[in-house]
């Protein structure tokens, strides 16, 4: 909705900054509390992309925005440095350097792990600023004296001192942060980052070195965090040594929930409700000390009931407005697909399945000659865990073209040794040798990017991003190779992006629910979906682990269909438990048994096979029960 | 500088807080461990558990009351907060789990706050452990030396409900896989409620037990938060005995450091942890997947 008009949100920014100061005076707003929203929301943006983007909840950004501010405040009221602009730039990337060694340490663990390490590391820079760095940083005194910006302009030089009088130069600063954010938010790098809050062990396994995003995220947090420590002290002629306090980083955490994170201007929006209600509470109702009782309960019920805080309730309930005007005004018609006309495109309601129209994508590198020799070859492959043996020296090759199927009794170690395959779990002992590569050891990650990935058991999907968005997540990958930093660039701007997308969702026939949330989906769309994932990066090897697993015999049918197709110009392992189809199906088949290989051979040879028969029908000792 | 009776006297004092921070992190990793709730209100509950002390204390004289108000009504307060809050946000994310529970912390320090302002209260050490005792080579408050054995007592009593009680086999197993424990037929709900509030008395005895030594503040909870948060990492989530060896350790860094320079007691506690990290990312007695 916002794509198609690509700079009304920042417009709008802009004509609100513009109008403050002319409307809220009349309000009754001080000029300082307008500047200490502005400086707050400009801090919240990088918290939000690290937090509502990236799902990183940081309890620790007061380290950073300490360091910006007195790395600024030093420069300027120390060191006799006389450009503040300037400062502010080089405060702003001494706190991304800073964050990007904290990123190092503390990204190591995820979850509530990273949450406690950001909290002590913010600790110790709390104590090494009054200690040992009290020489430079003034210590419990901090540093007064911060001068304000000037501009020469060549004609006139532009002073900004405090109050109104300082609010363009905060409001610019802030504009400048919400244009970029929206940027990164919208670039490929923002769509992963989002990927990464959905389901992190997808986007490692679709190929994105999610590491390394997150550290992005952390440093551009950082950066924001930086420059809004140093306008801090601009804006208050003093640098505080509060700046480092636990204190800070909870107010920055419950100010973006309460505004709604996610959505970056929630923080702004937080900060407002904070700093409004706090005058309000203490000025007018006289509540002394206790406004911060009163917004501490207010925060407990936001984020009981109103989980997307303020700017995203507002915008459910607009979504929801807009729904019901939809509705009264005639259904909305879907965009056109390219590929609409192609194949007699039938509405898809009511349980029809309609047959893909989509040519199968081709493998990213097409064998040039004729597809001879193992494309792949595991050599004893054998996995403990602790006691319980789950693979025990599987030696399995499979030949380029090949469509091998798999199949065992529940707990034949098929899904571990999938595992192993796409090196999500380590062997414990073996090799597996990829296109004449040692794959062993690996990560999930440079194994999917040198073409080889799989289709989950249990689907992992993006839930809270649309079909469309779960492809690009995965097409990428492909198109821009494990770790790029294009988050200055458009997604629209990667050629073959919309094109590939496309393509996936006609194939595996989500055309029609492209902009349906994953979490709306039925379970045999989710399961197509699931397919499409690991199709979507145009593998030269893909592995399906139960891909027909919960369909209806009519989604089967078509999902045979579809994996016939896809099967004819790539390499394919498929793990099922459905005999029928995968005997129709599979070349050849590899039947495992307590974590060995029990017989390999032909569709034919394994239905005749009396080890076979024995060990789906529990026969004893080669005696066949009746 | 460093004589051998002040550095034995650090090397006590190191253990007295270790011993405490043991105590307060094995509420907070239990808690972690079973529910899959980080409580960021936990250091809020140890100095909720001095307050309520402190209340006692002061209406009946009695230091032994003192103790007990503190520690049973951190309990109910835990069991309360399990039962109304916490409850409806096993199935929501961590994030917002963190994010509640630190919203309950400051509901917690300012309606103390509100209460009885943010001037320090003190609660003296009861008559028959004033004083000082005899070392040998040194005299040590007699207080701070009977906070090291009453709260080995306390460990040793949560260690004796965890490994030798019906109830303490399920949390352990709840702590493995609350969902397996869940499907064998045991109400797994009430065991959370039970393990919270034990959690949380940990934490409360450990504030009304520390009140003697450092006087009450409202906000005396968030540097102990922290403290426990670097046992926890450095221990193991969901490991009693890593809470109680990290504690230990974390008890003897600080106070060591303190020795020498109190200002960098933070830098060598965080130096501890991110080496810990780095060579053993689970902690020292952690074990992988319990994230």
């Amino acid at each position: 909705m916002l794509r198609q008009r690509p700079f009304l949100v920042e417009t709008l920014t802009a004509i609100a900054l513009i109008a403050v100061p002319f409307v809220l005076p009349y309000l009754g707003s001080a000029p300082n509390t307008v500047n200490r929203i502005l400086v707050w929301g400009l801090f919240g943006i990088g918290f939000d992309i690290l937090f509502g983007y990236t799902g990183l909840l940081s309890f620790g950004q007061s380290a950073l925005y300490g360091t910006g501010g007195f790395v600024a405040a030093y420069l300027l009221t120390q060191a006799g440095f006389p450009y503040v602009v300037m400062a502010l730039l080089i405060g702003t990337v001494a706190a991304a350097a800073v964050g990007y060694l904290v990123g190092l340490i503390a990204l190591r663990r995820t979850g509530i792990y990273f949450a406690m390490i950001t909290v002590a590391i913010a600790e110790v820079f709390y104590f090494v600023e009054f200690n040992p760095l009290s020489e430079w940083t003034g210590g419990e005194n901090g540093l007064p004296g911060v001068p304000t910006p000037s501009l020469y302009l060549g004609f006139t030089t532009l002073h900004f001192t405090s109050g109104w009088s300082l609010y363009p130069f905060l409001a610019f600063c802030y504009f400048v942060g919400i244009v970029i954010a929206l940027r990164i938010v919208r670039s490929p790098v923002g769509a992963i980052l989002r990927s990464i809050r959905e389901n992190p062990l997808r986007a490692a396994a679709v190929g994105h070195n999610i590491h390394g995003y997150k550290l992005t995220a952390f440093v551009i947090a950082a950066a924001y965090a930086g420059l809004a420590g140093g306008l801090l002290g601009v804006l208050q002629a003093f640098m505080p040594p509060e700046a480092f306090t636990f204190d800070t980083s909870g107010q920055l955490v419950m100010q973006t929930a309460i505004g709604g994170r996610g959505t970056l201007f929630g923080p702004l929006v937080g900060a407002a409700v904070w700093l409004f209600l706090q005058d309000f509470l203490q000025a007018t109702l006289g509540l002394g000390a206790a406004w911060k009782l009163v917004l501490g309960l207010i925060f407990v019920l936001l984020v009981c009931f109103l989980r997307q805080g303020i700017v995203g309730g507002v915008r459910d309930a607009l979504g929801f407005a807009r729904n019901k005007y939809a509705a009264m005004f005639g259904p909305k018609h879907p965009p056109p697909s390219p590929t609409a006309g192609t194949g007699g495109r039938q509405p898809a309601h009511g349980g029809f399945v309609r047959p893909p129209v989509a040519a199968p994508m081709p493998p990213r590198h097409r064998a040039t000659g004729p597809l001879a020799g193992p494309i792949l070859q595991a050599t004893e492959l054998t996995k403990h865990y602790g006691g319980v043996i789950a693979n025990a020296g599987v030696n399995f090759s499979v030949n380029q073209g090949e469509l091998r199927g798999i199949i065992g009794p529940n707990g034949a170690g098929k899904t571990t040794f999938f595992k192993m395959l796409t090196c999500e779990v380590p062997p414990t002992s073996g090799s597996i040798v990829f296109e004449g590569r040692d794959i062993t050891g690996m990560s999930v990650t440079d194994v999917c990017q040198l073409g080889l990935t799989k289709s989950y058991q249990v689907n992992q999907l993006f839930n809270r991003l649309t079909v469309r968005e779960n492809l690009v997540i995965a097409v990428l990958a492909e198109l821009r190779g494990k770790f790029k930093l294009d988050a200055l660039g458009s997604l629209s701007r990667i050629p073959g992006l919309s094109e590939q997308v496309e393509h996936t969702l006609e194939l595996v026939n989500l055309a029609d629910r492209r902009d349906t949330p994953v979490s709306q989906l039925a379970y045999g769309e989710k399961r197509r979906l699931e397919v499409g994932l690991a199709l979507a990066s145009s593998p030269t090897l893909l592995l399906l682990d139960e891909p027909l697993a919960g369909m209806s015999p009519t989604e089967r049918i078509e999902t045979v269909k579809l994996l016939k197709s896809i099967g004819r110009d790539r390499t394919m392992i498929i793990i099922d438990h459905d005999m029928d189809s995968l005997f129709e199906l599979a070349q050849r088949i590899t039947v495992l048994q307590e974590g060995r290989v029990l017989v390999e051979g032909t569709p034919e040879e394994i239905k005749g096979n009396a080890k076979v028969q024995e060990a789906y029908l529990g026969g004893v000792h080669g005696v066949l029960a009746p | 500088m460093i004589s051998w009776p002040n550095f034995l006297s650090q090397l006590f004092n190191g253990l007295a807080q270790g011993a405490l921070l043991a105590l307060i992190s094995s509420g907070l990793t239990i808690i972690y461990g079973t529910l899959g709730v980080l409580n960021l209100a936990h250091g809020a509950m140890f100095m909720l558990g001095g307050y309520a002390g402190y209340v006692a204390y002061e209406a009946t004289g009695s230091f032994v009351v003192a103790v007990l108000a503190g520690t049973l009504f951190v309990g109910v307060v835990g069991v309360v907060m399990e039962r109304v809050i916490i409850r409806h946000f096993y199935s929501r994310p961590h994030e917002d789990q963190l994010l509640v529970t630190f919203g309950l912390a400051i509901c917690f320090v300012e309606i103390v706050r509100f209460f009885f302002s943010s001037l320090s209260k003190t609660v003296p050490p009861p008559p028959l452990l004033t004083g000082i005792t005899s070392l040998g080579v040194m005299f040590y408050p007699t207080y701070r030396l009977a906070v090291v054995g009453i709260v080995a007592v306390a460990l040793l009593a949560l260690y004796f409900v965890l490994y030798r009680t019906r109830l303490g086999m399920i949390v352990r197993a709840g702590i493995e896989d609350s969902v397996m424990v869940d499907s064998l037929g045991i109400n797994v709900y009430r065991v959370f409620m039970v393990v919270f509030g034990i959690g949380a008395m940990a934490a409360g005895f450990a504030g009304i037990v520390n009140a003697p030594v450092v006087s009450l503040t409202p906000d005396i909870g968030e540097a102990i938060l922290v403290q426990t948060f670097v046992v926890v990492v450095i221990g193991g989530v969901g490991s009693f005995p890593g809470a109680v060896l990290g504690g230990l350790i974390a008890g003897e860094i600080i106070s060591l450091t303190s020795m020498v320079n109190p200002g960098y007691a933070y830098v060598m506690l965080f130096a501890a942890m991110t080496l810990v990290l780095l060579l053993r990312p689970h902690g020292l007695l952690g074990t992988r997947g319990r994230e």
